[in-house]
């Protein structure tokens, strides 16, 4: 009898090209996800080389970190802004790649599409020059982030040169309590874990919490698996998932066939892993991140921790550094905190689930005077839906900016940033020094609390919270 | 790719940890479409006050380490995003190797697509390491390091010697300086087979 796999051992062994004497192993890529930044230089580089890209049916390119939010009719302002999408187009068009070009009804952030229009699919290996290409690996395929010289491997040969990584199985208990999100799981097992706690691994999430969260939900969870240093996150494919990609754009045509393809891939009982550790839902209260990394974070309920009560020499200097960028005293309860800004987006929570949740706390409530608040879809198709359930209506009756899809103010490549000393509660991944702009302050939440927060102006335990 | 051999340098110290991309090179920047010419981006938000000028509180700006090629830092440098642009930055501002107890997988992946040598030093030799520096810095001059991928070791002239390792595969390409997709290539016919195998449909190929 052949040994049990784990379901990155079946995707892995399924790929494996060649693994020729003293080289890393060449592994097939099925599908390549492509965005503006990262993609220029990669396509350059086949061109001076007269090269091909070797498959561009399996090659997907959308722009999404750097175009503007606003009216889509209207030119885009900064030239250098506008030369990059320029070039994604021009290449799309020369090598013949698929582009959900600007205007497209189905353009969106890359991430949020993949997923949404069946390009990802369990069992895949999918890359894409971005580290949040873990996301995808919530339906159950590899999925992770590239360099631009590895955008051009792909492009090329359709492979990529990997040693095979490392298996992490972080096995979640019990069940997440009311008003506690995916978002605030993910942030409470990357406090744990830390930000390098992953490096090296892929992660699989497993147990009895994760089979319970929706498809929405395991993409926000594997989707920051690299703020804990892991490359990759996956869960296994179940029925969530097949009942998820069922009548999807791009998914096979024989779809009965292609799940029971899938069924075979979750991990067989009895599967080792390199490493494994179990947290308890339950454990989790709402999370919210005080520092410049998202390990840096503590419940809703606790206050901002003292650097001196730390046992780790660089841990007391990097909290001692982060509280003096965040402009925070240390013991300061994290409810007394006020905010400036909301940005209720980004690839992590910006799909239909994550603006329903933001909405039903908005719902007869007023953003407070002093803040300013913005919501951003993931895709046109998000923005679309929403706005047949009136989602936009219920945000901009409240006072909220309703804006086209983009990456925008999560990481503030286009004009939507923070300005210096501005603290915002965001639904992104990142909270590094800069990220939203330049001197800005990120506190990492839900959707719900980034709601919650806008109505308050200031951080709120949104279990306490009265729907109106 | 520039090969990587042996490198002879001056030692910057960077004592942080957890330096994300971000900080390396700040999305302003990434919006070029060269992959050259981002070294006067490096670390722009530490290293630039508001009004432009250097700041001379930032650890790069102290004139001692004006011109140093080697930078040491503390665990997971180079955490954050995918960007490649943050090892071009490094290579354009003149650095050829980076030292530190662990770095981000991408990261440390994309330095190697650039001949740029990462290296992991367990973190007492690391700690060591700031140690001379500070010593040398102190007595008024730039502390020197070797980094040798062909003996696969760390070393200066006061009697520090420290082996490193690395994948086999990876130090060939950087000492030679190969082109990872021309050696991919090679293998054109595993790859082909690899499609045939999972009746993808035959190619249709791009433009060129």
């Amino acid at each position: 009898m052949p040994a049990p796999r784990t379901l990155l051992d079946k995707i892995w062994d399924d790929h494996l090209v060649c693994s020729p004497d003293g080289e890393q192993p060449l592994i097939y890529i099925d599908r390549h996800l492509v965005h503006e930044v990262t993609s220029a230089q990669a396509f350059e580089g086949l061109r001076v080389a007269g090269r091909r890209v070797r498959r561009p049916e399996a090659t997907f390119a959308t722009p999404d970190h750097n175009i503007p939010t606003t009216d889509r009719r209207l030119p885009i302002a900064d030239p250098i802004s506008k030369q990059q999408i320029d070039t994604l187009r021009a290449n799309c068009r020369e090598f013949g790649v698929r582009l959900f070009d600007l205007g497209d009804a189905d353009q969106g952030i890359v991430h949020v599409i993949g997923p949404e229009l069946g390009i990802t699919q369990p069992g895949m290996t999918i890359v894409c020059g971005d580290s949040h290409t873990a996301t995808h690996g919530a339906l159950g395929a590899l999925a992770f982030g590239i360099g631009t010289s590895e955008v051009e491997h792909v492009l090329a040969t359709q492979t990529l040169r990997q040693s095979k990584p490392k298996s992490f199985e972080v096995r979640v208990e019990g069940e997440l309590h009311p008003g506690v999100t995916a978002k605030d799981l993910v942030l409470y097992l990357i406090g744990r874990l830390t930000t390098e706690g992953g490096t090296g691994y892929v992660i699989e999430y497993t147990g009895p919490c994760i089979r319970r969260l929706g498809m929405e939900e395991r993409m926000t969870v594997c989707n920051m698996s690299i703020e804990a240093g892991a490359r990759a996150g996956m869960i296994a494919p179940d029925q969530i998932t097949f009942d998820y990609l069922r009548g999807r754009d791009l998914v096979p045509k024989d779809f009965d066939q292609a799940v029971t393809r899938w069924a075979t891939l979750p991990s067989d009982a009895g599967a080792r892993y390199d490493r494994s550790e179990t947290f308890s839902g339950g454990d989790v209260v709402p999370q919210v991140t005080w520092g410049t990394n998202p390990a840096q974070v503590v419940g809703v309920d606790a206050t901002v921790p003292d650097p001196a009560s730390m046992a780790d020499s660089s841990d007391r200097s990097s909290a001692s550094r982060a509280l003096e960028y965040m402009g925070l005293q240390a013991g300061t309860p994290i409810a007394a905190i006020p905010i400036d800004r909301v940005f209720i987006g980004s690839c992590t929570n910006s799909r239909i689930e994550d603006l329903r949740a933001a909405a039903s706390v908005v719902r007869g409530h007023s953003v407070a005077s002093r803040v300013r608040a913005m919501v951003v879809p993931g895709s046109g198709r998000v923005k679309r839906q929403a706005e047949a359930e009136g989602l936009d209506r219920v945000f901009t009756a409240a006072g909220f900016e309703w804006r086209e899809a983009g990456c925008s103010m999560c990481l503030g490549m286009n004009p939507d940033t923070l300005a210096p000393g501005e603290r915002c509660a965001s639904t992104s991944n990142r909270n590094f020094e800069g990220r939203q702009g330049k001197g800005g302050r990120t506190h990492l939440v839900s959707p719900a609390m980034a709601a919650a927060a806008a109505v308050k102006g200031h951080f709120t335990d949104i279990r306490q919270w009265r729907y109106l | 790719m520039q090969p990587f051999t042996t490198h002879t340098g001056n030692v910057a110290p960077l004592d942080r940890a957890n330096v994300d991309t971000d900080q390396i090179i700040p999305k302003q920047f990434l919006k070029r479409i060269e992959r050259t010419g981002f070294g006067q981006f490096l670390f722009f938000d530490w290293r630039f006050l508001p009004d432009g000028s250097p700041d001379p509180a930032f650890e790069l700006n102290q004139p001692i380490r004006q011109g140093a090629s080697i930078l040491l830092a503390r665990r997971n440098f180079g955490c954050g995003s995918s960007r490649e642009h943050a090892p071009w930055a490094l290579d354009d501002y003149g650095f050829r190797s980076v030292i530190a107890p662990t770095f981000a997988d991408i990261f440390f992946n994309n330095c190697f697509q650039n001949g740029m040598l990462p290296v992991k030093l367990d973190e007492a030799d690391v700690d060591e390491l700031f140690r001379r520096a500070a010593a040398a810095e102190a007595a008024g001059h730039a502390y020197r390091l070797t980094v040798d991928l062909q003996a696969c070791e760390v070393r200066d002239d006061g009697g520090f010697t420290r082996s490193f390792a690395v994948d086999p595969f990876r130090r060939h390409c950087l000492l030679e300086g190969l082109d990872n997709i021309g050696l991919s290539l090679k293998h054109v016919d595993k790859i082909t087979a690899w499609e045939n195998a999972h009746g993808l449909s035959p190619l249709q190929g791009g433009a060129t």
